[in-house]
This record gives C-alpha cells, structure tokens and sequence, in this order.
C-alpha cells in the first residue's frame, strides 16, 4: 500500500535475467525496475521478448542467468503458484476462464473457502461481490461466465487478481477484444487500482493507451532493453522507432491507387430479422471500403452473411454483376471472394499443419494434375515460395513448418496469403491487424494496397478507428445492425465518425 | 412467450421424456403403477445409477471410461471365488471393492501417466478384465449362497437395502459434485484442461481420482446386482458401459465434458431406462424388441439434447436490433 511517503520503495527489479531457447538467447542480460505502486508500459514488437520475460515473473520459465527481486527480496518463482503466493497476477490475452462456471467459482476455482470439506458458498459470494464492486461490475456472483460479454469477463479476469490480494498485476494485450466503451471502462477500473497503490504492468501494441496509463515505459527489441524511463520522454514515434529499430515516418503506407467506378460488390436492403437491416452499399473494384462499428454491432455478422456463412430474409447481393445470394461460400470462393475472419487460430488456420498446407488450402484445386486429379507438390512447392514472399512471411519460417510456432503476424500474413493465393477479386478483412505488432501491421497495409493496385475491392471491418481512417477510401459505420453514416476520404473526421457508431 | 416456454420445455426434456413414459406404460398395464412394481424399479435400476454415476464423473472431465462392464465382473468374480471357499461375507466384498480401485487405478495411470486416450485405455482394460474374469472362474457361472440373496431382498425401514446403498452413493456424488473443491475443479477440467492448468488447479490428480471413482463405482454396483441375481455368470455387467453412458447422457451429461448432474440427472436417466425395460416386461412385449425401444429412446433423448443446447445457444446469444423481436408494445 502506499503510504504516502515520498521515497518509492522497489516493487519489481529484474537484474541481468538471460534467457536461452536451445542455445539461441532470446533475453539478453535485462535489467530494469519498477515502483511500488507504478505503473509500467511494456512495447515491443511480436518476438521481442516480452512474453518470455512475463513468462519468467509468472513462474512459467526460469532464467539461464541473472536475478528477480520482488518487493526487496529475491524472488525465483518455480511454478505459477509460486508467482500467485507472492502475489502477482496474470491477465492473460486470451482468458483463462470457464464459461461453466459462475463468477465466484472462477474467482476461487484453485482457492475455494471450505468449512467441513464443503465449500462455504456464503464467504465466496461475498467475497466475490466486494471484488465485482471493485472493477465496478454489477452482477451476480453466481451468473455463470458464458453469459457474459469479452468486456465483462476481462473484467471479472481483473477481479479474480484482486479477490487474491495481488500485489503486481501483469495485463497482457487487454483491450484487443473490447469495444470502445468497455476498453474505457477498463482503464476507469486500472486507474482505480493505481490509486490503491497497486503496481501494474501493462503489455500492448496500442501505444496511446500505454502513453496514457503508465508512469515508465520499457522498450524491448530482440530481446534488449532499448529504451526506459518516465513516459515524459517518450513520444510515440519514439516509441515505434525504438521497437522497430528505424524510423516509420508514417503508420500507413502512402496510397498508390484510385478507385474505379465499376461496381465489384453491390449490397441491397440486406436484411436478416434481428442481425441486420436495409444494408445498402456498392464496394468498387480498387476500393479500400472500411466499416466501423462497436464490437456488437453487426458487422462481423454482415461480413459473415456476405460470405454465405449465415442466411438472408431479404435483399439481393451482387458480385461482378451475377447475383451469388443463393451461393454457397464454397462457391462464393470459386467466385473471387475471400473472408479473412477476426478469430485467425480458431477459423483462419489449421494450427498443427504446416506453413506450406496452410498457405494452399484454399486454392487446393488449382494443383490437380493428371488423370487421377492428384496434387501436385511441386508446383504447390513453386506457389509457397513465390507468395510467402508476396506477403513478406518471416524468411527463417520454413515451409514444413507448423503455424503455430509462428507469431501473430506471421500467422496473419500465412492467412492472407492462403486467400491471394487464390487471386481473389473481393476480399473481406474483419480485424487483420489485431494483436499483431507495428512492423507486421505495416506490411499488411501495404499488401492490402497492393491488391487494390491489382484491382481486387476490399472491406475492411476494423475496431481501430486510426487503422480505418490510414487506409480506407471510404467508411461506413454501423450500428445496431443498420448503416449509420458514410464518409469519403478527406472527410474523415475521428470525432464525426464516432459520433456515427455509437449515437 | 412461445419462444421461453418452448426452451423451458426442452430444458426438462428428460423430465418430460421420464413423465411420457411413465404415463403411457401406467395406462397401458394396471400393473405397472403398483407400489410393489415401482419399488421393483428401484431396486432394479440401483446397480446401473451407481455404474453410472461413476461414469458421469469421468464424462465431465471430457473422458469416457468403457472398462465399467469388464471391471463389475472381474471384481463379482473374486468376491464369487471368496464367498465359495469360505471366505467371510464382509472380506469377499471388500476385496470386490479393492478390485475395482485397482482397475481404477490402471486407467488413470495410463491415461494421466502415459497420456493414452481414455478410449483406448479403458476399451483395453473392458477386454483385459473380461478374459481375465473367464480366465480366473474357468467361465463357470457360480451361484451364491442365500445369504448373499439375503441382502438384497431385505430391507431397512421399509426400504430395500439396494436402494439405501444408491440413495447413500446419490447424496455423496452430487455434494462432491456439487459442494466440494474438487467437485467444481472437474467441471472446470472438463470446461478446458488447459485452461484448469493455467488456473492452477492439478488437472493429473483430478483425472486420476475420477477414473479411481469409476472403477470402485463398478465395483460397488457388480456387488449391488450380485446381491440381486445370485449368481456370477460369464456374461455378468455385459454391456452395462452402454446403459450406463446412455443413462448420464439421458440425464443431461454432456459427452464432450464440463456439464451434468447427478441429481436428478443420472439418477432420472438410469430409472428410466430401467422403467422402459421393467414396462416392456409387463407388457408382455416381444423380448427381442427391448433393444431396439431402448435404444430408440436413448437415440431421442440425445436429439432432444443437441436440439436444446442450439436452442440455448440462440436464445442467450445478445441480439444486435433487439427491436426487431419487439411484439406487441
């Protein structure tokens, strides 16, 4: 607790911690500390370290070299319990919950209060209750977890650390799947905690939210620390410059193309009872059309039924001029369409399969050969090589390899390259740059630039409003299932925008 | 609303499933209402709830355990050889138990040690415990004493014994379940194992008492009926793996881990495939036909469950225009 005493005591001190994956050092002699009571902003970019130096707070890993200190005293968690008894918290990026179980038994689900064996239902609930209260959330404590929103249960995440007395929470990447409103929320709720005197490390690629929470900020590159110190002297492009390891004048790549007149995708009186209404637009060839929106509000869902994923009450929809409503996406596919959905590990790749299988799923047809219709390895070999480079795919990945081992972004371009594989005339995008780091995000911009130069039209569906304004020609905001406002590029204004999804 | 009542009706499917049977059989046969014929049905359905029972806890880990059937003879037979050379009553049915622990136990080690499916695993040990049940009874059928017989058919306070012992298993199952730590961390083991690791809890330890429970399950409910029947035939527990699946599911146990009860789910699942079987008898119905009702009723009952939870699905789903559901205002 602070005490309201001028000198800041020691929260956290990591002195020379190496760290070394089959010979390969990932961490290299990290040294830096923390205040009690403060706040850190930790940046990197996807394989900088940072997970692993988490990992190693966390207890899940243990350094080759160096030492932990933790409130004074050396520290070298062993396990998970180990870093929980001591005090520290992991908010994971993907929750750790379970959607059987109400609040309360997520709360204690390693640490249930028993009288006699059996557990003390009335203690929990109360328990839970003072903790709901504390990251201000209004339910009941036996409300089972699946009911509620990302928001809400990122929330009930932050409960959790707090019902066990936590002393250091680490939140890694904890806004990437909650709207506007909720991230909002959230950091009402982290500024709370930072009046408590509660030390925090925040993780996230979202800068302006690091800039606007932390006390420090802590750069990491290849493993190194390249930057620390009071966030006064960091502005962001400092920030990414430092991440990156040179200068991105820009976040956006420049535009190189206009869009045509000649109409790829018209949409009209869409509608599906209780999902969408009186969807009407026209996407044209060489277009970049982005739709805003809260999470909530339809958009994944209008992406889904113009794939042929969902069915329509009413309305027509046109691709290249043929009507394809009563399509199915398999034939939509062979048509130029392409949907690279929001969730990339669950719907956009086989995780254990390789880099090579992964990358030729769609297009799979297109390397029939012979009688029999047998797949050809070679020119499948010939087609990996030639669009992993097309879409700038880390050059140490080998082809054989497994996605998972990947990182988000390399994930993400081996999901996009499996769709421009197959050369796709209109290409839906629900939210290709989340979680993935500057670097990786600008590569994607520039691809998607790439493809309108080509003449492909593409939609963007995107929660990062900045993302939508640097690279669309046109936005669209949804809400509550209906088209709320249109705006041209060089009329785009981030308050008017807003205005229109949320109002 | 249509739409609610509907859901409320699909969420008590097997209540609902559980009155239609029994109304159709009670004015079908006179018989079949009779005190007599429904405390009958009791007694017949304590051994499969107790097989079960275990099972469900096996089945909320995600897990399966098929061995239920081979391990109820192997554990019947010994106490069998015990009984007939002599041994005391108390001895011969707790070596029985032992049995069914140590069967237990080899699943779980296979399956949390040696990460081998659990379908694998327990399809091994079904075949394994049968021929080695053949092997040690030299596939003679033994018959028990009365004394054995005795516990069965006699009762305390006017209730039959066997249903006390399924009464005592119910209340235990459904407050572990229920109540306990542990109870809740196989719920949570079932919901994602990862996810239980991540959280700290001991998923090897929770997987390994679980099977542990099945087996003595097994065990307990091979006793049960052999009180029942008098008598250890080299077809004994034959096919108790599917009733007893099929009882948990029935009751609402989902196979795919982290949902069920065993109050009243498993235990409504396990009398009522006893009551179809025991209505079938009554009727007077073509023995060859038991199957196929059972399994036609089995086979309803899950279609009514993948229904419901799409049903749930949907309705809990937050609509984007909740307008356009508006009625009437």
């Amino acid at each position: 607790m602070n005490t309201g005493k001028p000198s800041i005591k020691t929260a956290l001190r990591f002195d020379s911690i190496v760290k070394e994956f089959f010979g390969v050092r990932v961490l290299k002699e990290v040294s830096f500390e923390i205040g009690e009571g403060k706040t850190l902003g930790l940046v990197g970019e996807n394989g900088a370290g940072k997970s692993t130096l988490m990992n190693i707070l966390g207890g899940n890993l243990q350094p080759e070299e160096g030492s932990l200190w933790f409130g004074g005293q050396p520290f070298s968690p062993r396990s998970p319990a180990d870093a929980e008894v001591a005090g520290i918290a992991f908010v994971h990026q993907e929750l750790n919950l379970f959607g059987n179980l109400s609040i309360a038994e997520n709360l204690f689900v390693n640490c249930f209060p028993t009288t006699g064996g059996l557990i003390n239902r009335s203690r929990m609930f109360n328990d839970t209750s003072a903790a709901l209260k504390q990251v201000g959330l209004n339910l009941s404590p036996d409300t089972p977890v699946d009911r509620l929103s990302a928001g809400e249960q990122q929330m009930v995440e932050i409960a959790k650390a707090l019902a066990r007395d936590a002393r250091l929470i680490i939140l890694d990447e904890p806004t990437t799947s909650l709207t506007d409103i909720e991230a909002g929320r959230l950091f009402k709720v982290l500024r709370d905690l930072q009046q408590q005197g509660i030390t925090l490390i925040y993780i996230s690629h979202a800068l302006e939210e690091v800039a606007n929470l932390s006390d420090d900020i802590l750069v990491l590159r290849d493993g190194e620390v390249v930057g620390n110190g009071p966030k006064s002297s960091f502005s962001q492009s400092k920030m990414i410059s430092l991440m990156v390891g040179r200068d991105i004048d820009h976040l956006f790549p420049p535009r190189s193309h206009t869009p045509t007149r000649k109409p790829a995708l018209r949409v009209e009186k869409l509608g599906r009872k209780g999902v969408v209404k009186d969807i009407d637009f026209t996407l044209h060839e060489g277009e970049v059309l982005g739709i805003s929106g809260l999470i909530g509000s339809g958009r994944t869902e209008l992406a889904r039924i113009l794939f042929g994923l969902d069915p329509v009450d009413s309305g027509n929809i046109t691709l290249a001029e043929t009507s394809i409503l009563k399509l199915s996406p398999a034939a939509r596919i062979q048509k130029g369409m392409a949907f690279l959905t929001e969730n990339r590990r669950d719907e956009g790749l086989c995780a254990e399969a390789s880099i090579a299988d992964n990358m030729t799923l769609v297009a799979a047809p297109r390397f029939k050969r012979g009688p029999l219709a047998l797949v050809n390895r070679e020119s499948i070999s010939l087609e990996v090589t030639r669009y992993r480079e097309a879409v700038r795919l880390t050059k140490s990945a080998q082809n054989t390899q497994q996605v998972k081992t990947l990182s988000g972004g390399n994930q993400q371009k081996v999901v996009l390259a499996k769709w421009i594989l197959n050369q796709p005339k209109l290409i839906i995008l629900d939210e290709p740059t989340r979680g993935i780091d500057v670097g990786a995000k600008y590569e994607i911009y520039s691809l998607i630039n790439q493809l309108t130069q080509e003449g492909a039209a593409v939609l963007v569906i995107s929660s990062e409003l900045e993302e939508l304004i640097g690279i669309c020609d046109r936005i669209l905001t949804m809400r509550q299932g209906e088209i709320t406002g249109q705006f041209n590029q060089g009329e785009f204004d981030r308050e008017k925008i807003l205005a229109a999804a949320i109002h | 609303m249509n739409k609610k009542l509907g859901l409320r009706c699909l969420n008590n499917a097997p209540l609902l499933l559980f009155a239609t049977v029994f109304l159709l059989l009670g004015l079908a046969s006179d018989r079949f209402l009779d005190w007599q014929n429904l405390l009958n049905i009791g007694v017949q359905s304590s051994s499969t709830a107790i097989v079960a029972i275990g099972m469900t806890f096996v089945l909320l880990t995600a897990g399966v355990d098929l061995s239920v059937g081979g391990v109820m003879f192997v554990a019947v037979a010994v106490a069998g050889k015990m009984i007939y050379s002599g041994q005391p009553l108390w001895l011969s049915f707790l070596a029985a138990l032992v049995v069914g622990i140590i069967a237990g136990v080899i699943n779980a080690f296979f399956v949390t040690r040696m990460k081998i499916a659990a379908f694998v695993v327990t399809l091994a040990m079904l075949f394994f415990a049968r021929g080695f049940g053949l092997w040690f009874t030299q596939t003679r059928a033994m018959n028990m004493p009365d004394k054995v017989t005795a516990i069965g058919t006699s009762s305390v306070l006017g209730i039959p014994i066997p249903l006390l012992v399924l009464a005592v298993v119910c209340i235990a199952a459904h407050l572990t379940l229920s109540r306990t730590p542990f109870g809740r961390q196989i719920y949570a083991v079932g919901n994602n194992s990862d996810h239980a690791r991540k959280a700290g809890i001991s998923v090897t330890r929770n997987l390994f008492i679980v099977y542990v429970i099945c087996g003595a399950c097994a065990a307990l409910a091979g006793l049960l009926a052999l009180t029942q029947t008098g008598a250890v035939s080299p077809s004994f527990g034959e096919n108790k793996e599917f009733s007893a699946i099929a009882a948990a599911v029935l009751g609402g146990t989902s196979l795919f881990g982290g949902r069920g009860k065993i109050l009243p789910g498993t235990l409504f699942g396990a009398v009522l495939i006893q009551t179809v079987e025991n209505g079938l008898v009554i009727l007077n119905a073509n023995p060859y036909l038991y199957p196929i009702i059972t399994s036609l009723i089995i086979f309803f009952a899950i279609l009514l469950d993948s229904i419901r939870s799409r049903a749930l699905e949907s309705f809990h789903r937050r609509p984007i225009r909740p307008t356009d559901f508006q009625t009437n205002p």
